[in-house]
């Protein structure tokens, strides 16, 4: 068993965004790993281990689009436990999501991979794209917005729950497929794979690296490839027109009394 | 370029899940814990789990090589929910166990380091006595050797940790006056005649701080720590670390006093506008800065050279003076700036400026340190 999970580095969404020349200036911006992503991988290292022995089950490869100068998110992701990364060496601010799908079908094909796990979106554009148009463009089922994932390891299936309006959905996708996945995922109990026990607790969320497993992420094997190496024209079939910060918001007022209110509300929000 | 002469990706890769780890286990409970005098065992473990435990510490026995920078940040790290108590208590096997990986037997560290770092056991250091913390040449804790065991009677005070630990680094007089005749002993926290009574204090009410009383406590010669008589290196090595720590504890806590500062500073209005429009306040907060600027470019350097091998005395003396001189300034101005909020317990800056004694005066006091610098400059 092979799990690929895509990572995407962000600007940092604690910092205050920047505007230069009509678009968002990431120029100065630090980069962090999408937290959707780090759900992902989460989710792999419990299919993939055996919590109590630690052993291994299944390999698990975290691929990412960007800049090759720039892999520090993918060191974070070997350092939770991946087992290596494969680099895709482009401006992925430069790609639109149809351009990142195909890299991405091609590194799958490429590997070999048997499930594909991706977060449901990136914080920094919310998309929520890339795992839909990968599933499309490889003709795999898809299950998208995990919130709990079990591995039917006879059924050489993943059975997939999700949150929906009135209640919880649950479908069984056949591998090789692709998941996308959602907060609850990394709920303490929420992905089961057979050999760790059902009733084992997880900690909260996506594991931490120890500084030990920082240091032995330096060891691991980064592929580097180049999107023609995957036969993939790299562009973007979309362009931005321009981007601008909301206007500030105007002073509040502090009214005296619940008359002052309504009547401001009739009268000058115009909403009453 | 980097960013740092001294800092890597790879320290900020380690800083992030040290922060995170942070605010998932400490920061919400922080004033709870404060509060009620405690904070639960299990947070050992937690720490052990993720190897925050271990940052420094053997790989053998279960600890990861680091550099200076990687233990500082992480001190650093620890700091900035506004508590030294949970750093100092949580962090106890800091200054409790190096003496035992730097100059114990194997079995000894087969025996103690591996539970200690995975935060099974809590290890703490027992140097001070009531009799004085200052004067280490002339403690008077005495271990009498009887077969193969020690009998050790005497007390120690001020213990971090002292009430909960299972295993504790004791330095005790084996031999005649003076430095030369002081050794360190490994006393497990059950052995009988050891006897503890907690001490309520003025700031890190979170750690658990005790006198530990020895009434004729056999233990087991094995369990010294080197060679008899030849403790009192081993200490002074431990405080030039603890210093280091301390200064950067200190310096931490600082920037959380200017961190918050700012930020209520920029809230508050005052007069029809913010506070921090007011010349007075943002001349206050450029000052504090200043200082913790100046502290910190010392101690990094420091880390640097303590890294590379060298042992600065006299200027991490200084520097720890330094650091908690900044610390008491930033605390007292943080809490002038917040005004009656910052009077109020649960309010950071509150908790930090009852912590800014305890730094001057622990791991050797102000005065102390000028003296030790004084003679290192061979005044
Ligand atoms: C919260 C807390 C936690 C602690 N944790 C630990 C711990 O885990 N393990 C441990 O072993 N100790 C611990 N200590 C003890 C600490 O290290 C001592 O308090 C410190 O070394 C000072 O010793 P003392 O309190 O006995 O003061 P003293 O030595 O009695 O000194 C009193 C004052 O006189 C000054 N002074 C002393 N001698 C001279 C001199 N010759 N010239 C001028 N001035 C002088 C000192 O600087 C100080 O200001 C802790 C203390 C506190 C408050």
């Amino acid at each position: 068993m092979k799990i690929l999970v895509t990572v995407k580095r962000i600007p940092d969404p604690d910092a205050s965004v920047k505007f230069a020349n009509g678009a968002v200036d990431t120029s100065s911006a630090k980069w962090v790993p999408n937290e959707f992503d780090q759900y992902a991988v989460e989710t792999a290292l419990r299919l993939a281990e055996d919590a109590k022995s630690k052993k291994r089950h299944a390999e698990i490869v975290v691929c990412s689009v960007c800049p090759a100068a720039q892999r520090q998110h993918i060191t974070t992701f070997l350092a939770m436990g991946a087992d290596r990364g494969v680099v895709v060496d482009a401006d992925d601010t430069a790609l639109d999501s149809q351009a990142v799908a195909k890299l991405i079908a091609g590194v799958f094909k490429k590997e070999g991979a048997d499930l594909l796990v991706c977060g449901k979106l990136s914080q920094d554009t919310e998309g929520n794209e890339v795992g839909q148009r990968v599933a499309g463009l490889l003709d795999l089922p898809i299950a998208s917005f995990a919130g709990g994932v079990t591995w039917d390891q006879d059924g050489k299936a993943m059975v997939v729950s999700r949150e929906v309006d009135d209640g919880v959905e649950t479908k069984k996708v056949p591998l090789p497929s692709v998941i996308t996945c959602d907060l609850r995922v990394v709920l303490p109990q929420s992905v089961k794979n057979g050999v760790t026990p059902d009733d084992y607790t997880y900690n909260e969320g996506p594991r931490l690296a120890s500084l030990r497993g920082i240091t032995m992420a330096k060891r691991k094997k980064v592929e580097q490839l180049k999107p023609a190496d995957l036969d993939v024209e790299a562009g973007s079939a979309i362009s931005n027109t321009g981007v601008n910060p909301p206007p500030a918001r105007a002073a509040g007022q502090i009214v005296e009394s619940v008359e002052q209110l309504v009547e401001k509300l009739a009268t000058e929000a115009k909403v009453l | 370029m980097p960013a740092s002469l001294f800092y890597t990706d790879e320290h900020e890769a380690f800083r992030t899940q040290v922060r995170k780890f942070v605010e998932r286990e400490i920061s919400p409970h922080i004033e709870a814990w404060e509060e009620a005098g405690a904070f639960p065992r299990e947070l050992y473990a937690k720490a052990g789990e993720v190897g925050l435990l271990g940052v420094g510490f053997p790989e053998a026995y279960g600890g990861t090589e680091a550099d200076g920078f990687h233990k500082l940040l992480l001190t650093e790290e620890l700091c900035r929910p506004g508590s030294g108590g949970i750093v100092a208590g949580l962090m106890s096997h800091g200054i409790g166990l190096p003496p035992i990986t730097n100059m114990g037997s194997d079995a000894l560290k087969e025996e103690y380091v591996p539970s200690i770092l995975r935060g099974e056991k809590i290890c703490a250091l027992a140097v001070t006595e009531p009799s004085g913390g200052s004067d280490v040449a002339n403690l008077r804790t005495t271990a009498r050797r009887d077969g193969d065991h020690y009998i050790v009677d005497g007390s120690k005070t001020f213990i971090t940790s002292g009430m909960r630990a299972d295993v504790i680094t004791v330095a005790v007089r084996t031999g005649g006056e003076g430095m030369g005749g002081i050794s360190m002993l490994v006393i497990d926290g059950d052995t009988p005649g050891l006897t503890r009574t907690p001490l309520k204090k003025m700031g890190w009410w979170c750690s658990d701080t005790a006198t530990l009383y020895f009434d004729g406590c056999r233990v087991r010669a094995e369990n010294l720590i080197g060679q008899e008589n030849e403790g009192f290196r081993g200490i002074m090595q431990n405080f030039n670390n603890e210093r280091l720590m301390l200064a950067g504890m200190a310096i931490a806590s600082a920037q959380v006093c200017l961190d918050e500062a700012i930020a209520y500073a920029r809230d508050r209005e005052t007069f029809g506008r913010p506070l921090i429009k007011r010349q007075v306040i943002r001349h206050k907060l450029v000052d504090m800065a200043q200082r913790i600027q100046s502290a910190r470019a010392a101690l990094e350097l420091l880390t640097w050279r303590v890294d590379q091998g060298q042992w600065p005395i006299a200027e991490v003396c200084m520097l720890k003076n330094t650091a908690t001189q900044c610390m008491e300034h930033c605390a007292k101005e943080a809490v002038q700036i917040l005004g009656g909020a910052g009077y109020i317990r649960g309010v950071k800056v509150e908790r930090i400026y009852r912590e800014t004694k305890v730094l001057a005066i622990g791991g050797g006091a102000e005065e102390i340190m000028k003296e030790l610098a004084a003679r290192q400059m061979g005044l």
